[in-house]
């Protein structure tokens, strides 16, 4: 007993210094393997709070970048309203209930932090849980897509980035759906990389590349980039990818989040199926 | 005493505006993310005790955790740098330079002695940090790149912030 108290007088701050470095290795390895681990909750949003102070100082200095964006997002929407098409047949379709049932809802939100040069860049927004955003939300931008929401506090939420290790978003080349999942790595904020299309597809430079039907996340055809280049190395079986994101992740201000009604009813679905097998 | 720990405070918490409102937004490339926060720890007294290093170092990095949405990581970094940082002044000072409280500095130990003593610990805490950061030796070479080209842009910032900012106390 006593050499074992004096074992630790003796090495009491190699002691400290292994809890503590154990402590923080397992938070490190819990918030890389569990969806559902929330740091944001742990630290109160202490931290959005600070930023969303300094943003709000911020701001005034890219008003001109965001209304252009905004009114060109406008211009785009006004294009596709019913008036702006002109009525060429007879007979008229009343839009039924039945028929088109929303699936997704948008909720608007600010950016109030971001970074876009670190190898998992994370994304900070002003709504949170009170405003009805819940992990796992896909969230993109009036050009493309953005992220998906990882941990929720009560006024703020924090978004993984597309430009992120551990994001994989299911994407496909719009022309022939051929399906890809689009990974960064690490290299350039404004591109990316779609991996696993296979190599029988024929894919050129310029394709525009979209989100998936596969994904619970996102509503299909939301669009991400498009081709830059792409090579396929012999013996190999997919097609190597580089995509020139829409989204610029250094300039983000207004995101949207995406909330999909019918996911819970469809993961249930699927549930069911693996609980056969 | 008081006033000793209340500056200890201030400094941390000036150290930790200027990573977080400057050197992050310096958005040169994915592959320069200098990590200047760890001046702090660098500059405790030499005489300090191991123990209070080790602890100050684990909460710098929860802090920074707390601002960059990373939890653990650098928590993880910073902790070993700090408990490795007294191994290093253990043999790199004098007795002279314990018994004074020395604060590593330049206009005290010569910019040789404090360039070598920076780029080693900056070395530790962005390796530790980056390769904890992709959670994978997937992308091993890349990011060894990335560790060295962060620690050089970190050490020649604090270089020259310690060649601006600290006069020697001799010509105060």
């Amino acid at each position: 007993m006593r050499n074992l108290i004096f074992f630790f007088y003796k090495y009491y701050t190699f002691i400290l210094f292994f809890l503590l470095e154990f402590f923080s290795f397992f938070v490190l390895y819990q918030y890389n393997n569990y969806q559902k681990a929330s740091f944001l909750n742990f630290t109160g949003g202490i931290a959005s709070g600070f930023y969303e102070s300094v943003n709000s100082t911020t701001n005034y200095f890219g008003l001109r970048n965001i209304n252009d964006s905004l009114l060109s997002e406008n211009a785009r929407l006004r294009a596709q309203m019913l008036n702006a098409y002109y009525q060429s047949g007879f007979t008229q379709t009343s839009i039924n209930d039945t028929v088109y049932k929303q699936q997704y809802s948008y909720i608007s939100a600010n950016v109030v932090n971001n970074s876009v040069t670190k190898r998992n860049n994370y994304i900070t927004i002003d709504k949170g849980a009170m405003h009805g955003i819940e992990p796992d939300m896909g969230v993109i931008s009036s050009n493309g897509v953005v992220g998906i929401i990882t941990s929720v506090s009560k006024h703020f939420a924090t978004i993984r980035s597309a430009l992120n290790g551990n994001t994989k978003i299911s994407c496909m080349v719009k022309k022939n759906n051929a399906f890809g999942s689009l990974e960064w790595n690490g290299d350039d904020p404004k591109f990316s990389s779609l991996k696993y299309v296979n190599k029988h597809v024929p894919i050129t430079t310029e394709d525009e590349v979209v989100t998936s039907n596969y994904s619970t996340l996102f509503p299909q055809g939301i669009p991400v980039g498009k081709i830059y280049s792409h090579s396929l190395d012999a013996g190999d079986n997919f097609h190597v990818i580089k995509i020139e994101l829409y989204t610029d992740f250094s300039t983000l201000k207004n995101v949207y989040v995406i909330k999909n009604i019918l996911k819970t009813e469809q993961q249930i679905l699927e549930g069911d199926l693996k609980g056969d097998n | 005493m008081i006033i000793e720990f209340l500056s200890l405070i201030l400094r941390f918490f000036l150290i930790l505006l200027i990573q977080l409102l400057v050197i992050n937004n310096i958005e040169l490339s994915t592959y320069v993310n200098p990590y200047i926060y760890i001046l702090f720890i660098l500059t405790l007294p030499v005489s300090m005790k191991p123990w209070k290093v080790v602890l100050l170092s684990f909460i710098a990095g929860m802090t920074m955790d707390t601002f960059s949405s990373t939890p653990g990581l650098h928590m993880a970094a910073t902790g070993f740098m700090g408990y490795l940082r007294n191994f290093y002044l253990q043999f790199a000072c004098s007795k002279d330079d314990i018994e004074s409280r020395m604060e590593p500095s330049i206009s005290r130990k010569g910019l040789v002695w404090f360039v070598l003593y920076m780029s080693i610990m900056t070395l530790i805490h962005h390796t530790v940090l980056f390769y904890l950061e992709i959670y994978s030796f997937k992308e091993f070479f890349r990011t060894f790149f990335r560790v060295l080209s962060s620690s050089l842009f970190t050490v020649i910032i604090l270089s020259l912030g310690q060649l601006l900012f600290y006069r020697s106390p001799k010509t105060r």
